[in-house]
């Protein structure tokens, strides 16, 4: 007797999902170019090796303080552009530091298509098998803690192949959080674009620096 | 030691302190996996360890 309602009523679930999905590849789409034109501002100043870590420390504090309270308003987009755009404007420094090795250029575009790649893949695998991630958050978040005590400790440490494994770790750890993402996007779990737009990105970012990175040390240049 | 590892050192245990208790509920409140569900979401991980492997091969 119900099943007309709950047709509709997937139906509308449906719509929203695309929706939801939608919105978020094409705010993606554009956050990473206006990542990208910042980044390119800031090689063109040359900015000071500082940089980045002021840019993560504005980032991490429109993240943790201003998005979750204009994610639901039109403001939130503007928060999502400078969020980009801090992060694009600390990539400056590094990408100059590579572009001085002789293969810079090389590594740095490899990096950005093994990016790509990986971000694609791991989306178009969660979008066609439409499984349910979500049982990852608790790993991937425990992982992540641990990763960060790693890298705190080696701050003080300076070992050259614990910062390796963290940058490898990291890499894979972002690729779960790739498929969670996508897979609370199209279970219904997160029908919020922007907030579902800053994982991605951040995701993305993180697998982008840790692979330049790791490209760079085992690079034969 | 320089400030900028000291800054660094500052960033990361504010994100600690973020992330914690966020990795505590996440992990009282995820869904257990099936041994289907941890297959499914191993294969694509170990497929992104491989491509990485060739990445760095081919530099």
């Amino acid at each position: 007797m119900n099943r007309p309602v709950e047709l509709a009523q997937s139906q509308s679930a449906v719509l929203e999902v695309n929706k939801v999905l939608k919105n978020t590849y094409a705010l993606l789409s554009v956050t990473l170019l206006f990542s990208a034109l910042t980044a390119y501002i800031s090689m063109h100043m040359a900015m000071p090796a500082f940089m980045p870590l002021v840019c993560t420390f504005g980032a991490l504090g429109l993240i943790w303080f201003v998005l979750p309270r204009t994610a639901n308003s039109a403001a939130g987009i503007g928060v999502v552009f400078a969020i980009t755009g801090l992060l694009g404007l600390g990539l400056g420094p590094m990408l100059n530091s590579y572009l001085q090795l002789s293969n810079g250029s090389q590594l740095i575009m490899t990096s950005l298509g093994g990016t790509g790649v990986i971000f694609l893949a791991l989306s178009g695998y969660a979008l066609t098998t439409k499984r349910d991630f979500s049982f990852m958050g608790g790993m991937l978040v425990v992982g992540m803690v641990l990763v960060l005590i790693a890298a705190l400790a080696n701050i003080f440490m300076e070992i050259p192949a614990l910062s390796l494994a963290i940058s490898a770790i990291v890499i894979v750890i972002m690729s779960g959080f790739i498929l969670y993402d996508t897979s609370r996007i199209i279970n219904g779990g997160e029908r919020n674009y922007i907030m579902a737009t800053v994982g991605l990105y951040l995701s993305l970012y993180n697998i982008f620096v840790n692979l330049l990175m790791l490209l760079g040390v085992m690079s034969d240049d | 030691m320089d400030w900028m590892k000291i800054s660094t050192a500052i960033l990361i245990i504010l994100m600690l302190v973020f992330i914690v208790p966020r990795a505590k509920d996440m992990l009282k409140n995820s869904p257990k996996a099936s041994s289907n569900d941890m297959v499914a979401a191993l294969i694509p991980l170990l497929l992104v360890i491989g491509f990485v492997f060739l990445l760095i091969k081919s530099v």
